[in-house]
């Protein structure tokens, strides 16, 4: 402190580093002079941007929270809202919630739908803990799919329900879970595969991750709804869940498999020969050392990617899936709710952003922990 | 197990091109057991991948190695058998940033030789103590200074029990105050009769330990003789010249 003090008291009152600090250099508005009007350019920008969040600003926080009604309320109430207050009618989410959570799914048995939401959001939660990194995360796993399959799916006592009426959250939950632990493993021995020194493995896996790469996601999702059906032998089915479900796990590991790739190139050469010299076998070192090492590195764009794809599993609409998006959009098809397709989408939208929100955070805390156990 | 006549390390005619480039050219050498080597040479003159060549980290191309009578192949037995009987401490130390100082020194005995965890510690602990640093097992690496980084890579080898060590210029990547504390390592280790061949140019750990330096340059061995002679009387020009500049 006495440093910056003395360094201060050396500069000349009118230096241009440094203009006037009794004046404006200290307070809110010398953080204002600093950081927002320190060039014209900057000023420039400070006044634009004042510009718009004035206009935007005021008439959101009026349709979101002012002139908007919360309760319970029928279309005509809402009909009032919307056209005479000109606010947000939340009170449509009060009739429409329940369907976009859930959709076709037997009204009655919604709570069944509500609790296999729960399991897979209670595992994915205890996941994060890293005492629970042990064999008995495999356990806890195990429990929650059953949990999810049985209360989707019935049986054990239960009625059951086709897997055409498994819409809304528990969908897209289901296609973002599996598509995670599935395609993951399948991502790791690909990108092994890739730095294969068997050249047969090494065509296969570059040929798999351009092809999957190289088209999009619709694609690769219309191929398993009505393609592969064709390359079927007579009398054999797939169910279409499935199909996608499938779709979206290998598209989502050729991706994956390109992150892992490139935490490998990351570990130094020495890593592998110490292994080598040791005389742990391919698997042990990759097991061992390098894989850990390089997952490690690739937590960021790991976490990028499964994000992405829990985004991506709304895509499924376009082969007559309804996860909550399309639930959404059919709840505002519905005439006397059609007004209220924004009440709607932003119901949506914060569950995908809570799901992704956390997880982002959740691996830049993960991050930070995994370092600090190899530094200090 | 070979009987005690038969050479620790044989080469013979040995040679291997990096695509066009002769790295190493008719190399001929036999090390006996318990007999400590020296290699020295100016840079690119071969003698680290002669030494790599020795377990297989690198492959050669024409002639033969033959180690505790185990021909190197392709046969993935030999190889692993090989690098059974063989430690290696590299110039950059290579341990596993992500495990302990312990757990730097348990891994290969519990995994490869299927030692229970128990025995793999006290082997390591015993190990550690040997090169003094067993005050900071449950350390990584990272934490470590380089001195005390390459001692427990030292004692990692030495947890697998090997009876030949291969050593690739392992002060030449360390502060010169941490010179020391390896070479004491090393000193100890070749007292007790450990086989090993050593790429440095600490001609001080040469003259106190080495039954023989070899000088390679070009990817050739030029010249090999016991210390006394190699320093006082060296014959080939070559090897006068590159004394001239390290001593």
């Amino acid at each position: 402190m006495a440093t910056t003090a003395n360094s201060k008291a050396k500069l000349p009152p009118s230096s241009p580093v440094r203009p006037n600090p009794g004046k404006a250099s200290v307070g809110a508005i010398g953080w204002m002079r600093q950081n927002l009007f320190n060039s014209w350019f900057n000023t420039l920008l400070t006044l634009l941007i004042a510009v718009i969040v004035l206009r935007v600003v005021p008439g959101a926080v009026e349709w979101l929270i002012i002139n908007a009604s919360f309760g319970p309320s029928t279309s005509e109430e809402c009909r009032v809202v919307a056209l005479q207050d000109h606010g947000a009618c939340w009170g449509s989410l009060w009739e429409k919630g329940r369907f976009i959570l859930f959709g076709q799914f037997p009204y009655e048995d919604q709570w069944r739908a509500a609790i296999a939401c729960l399991a897979i959001t209670g595992a994915m939660i205890i996941s994060g803990f890293r005492f629970m990194w042990r064999p008995r995360l495999i356990a806890v796993w195990a429990v929650a799919l059953f949990l999810f399959f049985w209360m989707m799916g019935g049986g054990l006592g239960l009625p059951d329900v086709p897997t055409n009426f498994w819409n809304g959250l528990p969908l897209t939950l289901m296609l973002a879970v599996f598509g995670s632990i599935c395609s993951f493993p399948i991502a790791v021995l690909v990108a092994l595969g890739r730095r294969s020194s068997l050249p047969f493995i090494k065509v296969f896996c570059v040929l798999y991750v351009e092809l999957i790469r190289g088209v999009p996601l619709i694609t690769v999702l219309f191929m398993a709804s009505f393609m592969f059906p064709l390359f079927l032998p007579e009398g054999v089915s797939i169910n279409n869940l499935l199909r996608a479900q499938i779709g979206i796990i290998l598209f989502t590991a050729a991706y994956l498999a390109e992150v892992v790739r490139g935490g490998l190139q990351a570990i130094p050469k020495g890593q592998y020969e110490a292994a080598d010299a040791l005389g742990l076998g391919y698997w042990k070192k990759m097991m061992l050392i390098i894989l850990p090492q390089a997952l490690k590195i690739c937590i960021p764009p790991i976490v990028n990617s499964i994000i992405s794809m829990f985004k991506d599993t709304s895509l499924v609409l376009i082969i007559g899936l309804f996860d909550i998006l399309a639930l959404a959009k059919a709840s505002h098809q519905d005439p006397p709710w059609a007004l209220y397709f924004g009440e709607f989408y932003i119901f949506v939208a914060l569950i995908y952003f809570c799901y992704c929100f956390s997880m982002s955070k959740y691996s830049q805390w993960l991050e930070r922990k995994l370092n600090r156990g190899n530094k200090h | 197990m070979a009987e005690d006549n038969t050479p620790a390390v044989l080469l013979k005619n040995l040679n291997k091109w990096y695509g066009e480039f002769h790295v190493l050219r008719n190399i001929n050498l036999s090390v006996k057991r318990g007999e400590k080597i020296v290699v020295c040479g100016p840079s690119g003159s071969g003698k680290s991948t002669m030494i790599r060549c020795i377990n297989r980290l690198e492959e050669h191309q024409e002639g033969s190695i033959t180690v505790d009578g185990i021909e190197l192949t392709d046969n993935l037995k030999n190889i692993d058998a090989v690098r059974a009987e063989v430690g290696m401490v590299f110039q950059h130390f290579n341990l596993f940033p992500h495990l302990t100082v312990l757990e730097n020194c348990t891994l290969a005995p519990i995994w490869v030789k299927k030692m229970p965890r128990k025995e793999a510690e006290e082997k390591a602990m015993y190990f550690l103590d040997r090169v003094r640093i067993a005050n900071q097992a449950h350390k990584y690496p990272g934490q470590v200074s380089g001195g005390q980084q390459q001692r427990v890579a030292i004692a990692r080898s030495l947890c697998m029990s090997p009876r030949i060590m291969l050593f690739d210029e392992p002060t030449s990547a360390l502060d010169p105050e941490m010179v020391k504390e390896v070479l004491d390592t090393m000193v100890m280790l070749a007292k007790e009769g450990m086989t090993m061949l050593c790429v440095t140019h600490e001609m001080g750990f040469a003259k106190a330990v080495a039954d023989r330096v070899i000088f390679m340059d070009k990817g050739e061995i030029v010249e090999e003789n016991e210390p006394e002679e190699f320093f006082s009387n060296p014959q080939s020009p070559r090897t006068r010249t590159f004394l001239e500049q390290i001593l």
